[in-house]
């Protein structure tokens, strides 16, 4: 971490950058949040651990915006987000100075608390374990099952879009990524309904998932039309829910680069990935492999097609 | 006198159908007297690519209980391309239909060009039959519609 | 004081939804949140905090307030009923307790709200006594004690039982009508609860949250600060905040067309959100940072202004452990502070 805070205090020092964007410690052990830093004094409280999950390309799309150019931290998996905004013309790549940083799996704290811990008073690492103090006594749990869903599915420890890079990777794939998708296909209508059901009327449409997004990058949502009369903030037991979900995981499809940063700021914790990666899954399978963000040109599957393509009932045909 | 019977069950069924092929189709299916059932509904958009992934989503929360939507075959496209979209955006929304537990076949898509009024005409028999089969759309509307 | 052992918890539960709606925390899908109680419900006392506040029980997410059915050329309006059976919340905190509070001097003031007015009357509260306190707990800060929830009946879980006392006339009924599944307890045993709890919270990292500087004199100071312009940056203009909130009342009223009616519902609304508080003109809050600085100068200016210092935040904790961008109230309160220490 003091090799990045270096490097950016120089970058600063030398007008390379006007500011940096990266993480800033918060006052738990685990919640760091998305920060502007300025100046070397401001540099003093920026932290890289476990915990900085945020993808920091979404905050790119403003920092675009802004008088010149933005020192970003990207972690492998952030930077197919970049990618993917620089295809749509979203962020300016002039305008961002990528350190690309090593990532070993980001966790989720959501996930500690799953397993019942509570109270946390400090938590430090050891051999890949986390050892977790708390005011009810001392909790260990191991790393790799305190770490975000995405990350049990990671991309690879490459970064697709950099300037230089700090810092080591590892990849931290241990689950296939379309399992989840495949245990719905399986299951019968009923039970998929019934499955969906009770999952999204926990929704509270709060919209965290749509605006943590990098890919929702509309300036003015659909479901922020008054015109439109499906709200978007009122929580209903039929349809409204089922409808934002699909057409939030719809206008992502193609462009999705699978961040997972959905599922983990769900305040209900709803697996929105499995919307996401059923649309992956099955652009694969009818349209061939494809991975939005790899790189910043190639045609995305929706915006593209072949004479030879499949009709629609095909989703009949194949059962 | 008083109702006793349950009321027949009437599909109610949106059709998109795309201004330069299969809204011709359905003209000429007309002229030339071939019937298809009254329930049908039929939405005219300038091409089949016009209709919008959410067009279907509020159609079924509407009330719809089948939604088909009719475009020019692929390749006769009179923008050229624009069916190619449709083919590939209407394959997956169906198929996310599908995992979410909705029955198949309350959406259909079906190529028809203006030349096509008995394809038109037996399309639509077709698709109001299943919807009968199929029954009322339980799980895409809106309680807040049914009353 | 009575007791009940906590395996005849759910006898109890029975019994009350036997006579009235139950309304308790229930797992569903991971999470927990209040829902009606049933034979399968999978119930939940020992999570601190719901992820929604309990307040939907007297303010739902989204209510009807009437409907217009067209049938030719005749319009029929139906007002919605009020609630007019009783039910009962179990398990409700003191944190969230202190929020109804902050929802009644909103909705019970003239013009009194009558749907929140006819819920109000109609519910019985049954607060818990926190035994494990969480590091995201403030409500001290508030002066609010986690150990002597004050409500229609008091609980604490003591091991294998919980102890109860009813606090008020509604209370003494409830407890009436499920007399016969309780013993009599002493109190000994929920004096030494309370003790171990106000411990425990004296050594929460949150506990020395001093809220010194926030009241409704300084309105002018704190709206003017240069420090929101740093403060809302990292903020993603989500509603999570807002709709976790046990006191967050801002609502919004809208119409649903229905093909041959209208509903017209009123559902939450968040300051967070572009069209909070749209008028024929136009909004006038035009961007995020006038928005976030809403919330705050809302629950910590505004309020105690016309509410003779009441603040309208009661430290659940639930922002801090649910913003995307872990933002929360306590960074902007320490933030003040800080700028306040370098002056």
């Amino acid at each position: 971490m003091q090799e990045l805070v270096k490097r950016a205090s120089e970058l600063l020092a030398d007008g390379s950058v006007a500011r940096v964007l990266g993480w800033k410690a918060g006052d738990l052990p685990y919640n760091p949040e998305p920060a502007y830093f300025e100046n070397e004094e401001q540099l003093r409280s920026f932290v890289y651990n476990g915990f900085c999950g945020a993808n920091l390309s979404k905050y790119m799309i403003e920092a675009s915006k802004l008088e010149g150019k933005t020192l970003v931290f990207l972690k492998p998996c952030d930077t197919y987000s970049f990618n993917q905004l620089m295809k749509e013309y979203r962020v300016d790549r002039e305008k961002a100075w990528i350190i690309g940083v090593g990532c070993r799996g980001k966790l989720d704290i959501e996930a500690v608390k799953r397993s019942g811990i509570k109270g946390i008073e400090s938590i430090s690492e050891e051999d890949g374990e986390l050892k977790i103090k708390t005011l009810y006594g001392d909790h260990s749990i191991s790393y790799a099952e305190a770490m975000l869903e995405r990350c049990h599915s990671c991309k690879g420890k490459e970064h697709r879009v950099y300037d230089e890079l700090i810092g080591e990777s590892e990849e931290t794939n241990d689950s296939e990524r379309f399992a989840g998708v495949t245990e719905i296909e399986a299951m019968s209508p009923e039970e998929k309904f019934a499955y969906f059901q009770k999952e999204l009327s926990k929704c509270i449409r709060c919209n965290a998932c749509r605006n943590v997004c990098p890919a929702c990058s509309c300036r003015k949502c659909v479901f922020d039309s008054n015109k439109f009369d499906s709200a978007q903030k009122a929580n209903t037991d039929s349809f409204e829910e089922k409808m934002f979900h699909i057409i939030r995981a719809f206008h992502v499809a193609g462009r999705c680069t699978d961040c997972g940063e959905c599922s983990r700021v769900c305040p209900e914790g709803i697996p929105l990935h499995l919307f996401n990666r059923k649309f992956m899954k099955d652009i694969d399978e009818l349209y061939g492999e494809f991975r939005a963000g790899e790189d910043a040109e190639t045609k995305g599957p929706l915006t593209d097609f072949t004479f030879e393509d499949a009709e629609p009932g095909v989703v009949a045909e194949r059962g | 006198m008083s109702i006793t019977a349950k009321t027949e069950f009437k599909p109610k069924i949106v059709a998109f159908c795309c201004n330069w092929c299969s809204y011709a189709g359905a003209d000429l299916a007309g002229s030339s007297r071939l019937s298809y059932p009254a329930d049908v509904k039929i939405i005219r958009v300038p091409c089949s690519c016009r209709v919008n992934p959410m067009f279907v989503l509020r159609a079924f929360e509407k009330g719809a209980d089948g939604v088909i939507l009719c475009g020019c075959h692929p390749g006769d496209c009179h923008y050229s391309t624009g069916n190619y979209y449709t083919r590939r955006r209407m394959t997956l929304l169906f198929s996310m239909l599908d995992y979410i537990g909705v029955e198949q076949g309350r959406t259909r898509v079906e190529w028809v060009s203006a030349a096509e009024g008995v394809k038109f005409s037996t399309t639509m028999n077709e698709f109001v039959e299943k919807i009968h089969s199929l029954g009322e759309n339980v799980r895409l509307g809106d309680l807040r519609c049914r009353n | 004081m009575y007791k009940i052992k906590t395996e005849n918890l759910t006898a109890l539960f029975q019994k009350i939804a036997g006579h009235q709606e139950l309304y308790l925390p229930v797992r569903n899908a991971g999470q927990v949140n209040y829902a009606n109680w049933s034979d399968e419900a999978e119930v939940d006392l020992n999570v601190l905090n719901t992820v929604k506040s309990p307040k939907d029980a007297f303010f739902p997410q989204s209510e009807n307030l009437y409907t217009c059915k067209r049938d030719g050329k005749k319009i029929t309006i139906e007002p919605e009923q009020l609630k007019s059976q009783n039910f009962v919340i179990f398990g409700m905190r003191s944190c969230d307790l202190k929020g109804v509070e902050v929802l009644d001097k909103v909705f019970l003031e003239d013009p009194l709200d009558t749907f929140y007015a006819a819920r109000r009357d109609h519910g019985t509260i049954v607060a818990m006594a926190c035994n494990e306190p969480e590091e995201t707990c403030f409500c001290k800060a508030f002066g609010i004690d986690a150990a002597e929830p004050n409500a229609d009946v008091a609980t604490w879980m003591a091991g294998a039982e919980l102890y109860w006392e009813p606090l008020t006339e509604k209370g003494e009924a409830l407890t009436e009508m499920v007399r016969e599944l309780l013993d009599d307890g002493s109190e000994e045993a929920v004096e030494e609860m309370k003790t171990n709890i106000r411990r425990i919270i004296a050594k929460l990292p949150y506990s020395d949250l001093s809220m010194d500087g926030w009241n409704g004199e300084v309105l002018d100071e704190k709206f003017n600060s240069e420090l929101w312009d740093e403060l809302y940056k990292p903020c993603l203009a989500c509603g999570t905040c807002t709709f976790v909130c046990p006191t967050c009342q801002c609502y919004d009223i809208k119409d649903y067309d229905t093909g041959n009616g209208v509903q017209r519902y009123r559902c939450w609304d968040s300051c967070m959100y572009s069209d909070f508080t749209m008028m024929a003109h136009g909004n006038n809050r035009t961007n995020q940072m006038q928005r976030f600085r809403q919330r705050f100068m809302h629950k910590l200016v505004y309020f105690p202004a016309n509410n003779d210092g009441m603040y309208s935040c009661v430290g659940c904790g639930r922002c801090v452990a649910k913003c995307p961008s872990s933002l929360n109230i306590v960074k902007v309160v320490k933030a003040f502070q800080n700028q306040g220490g370098e002056q």
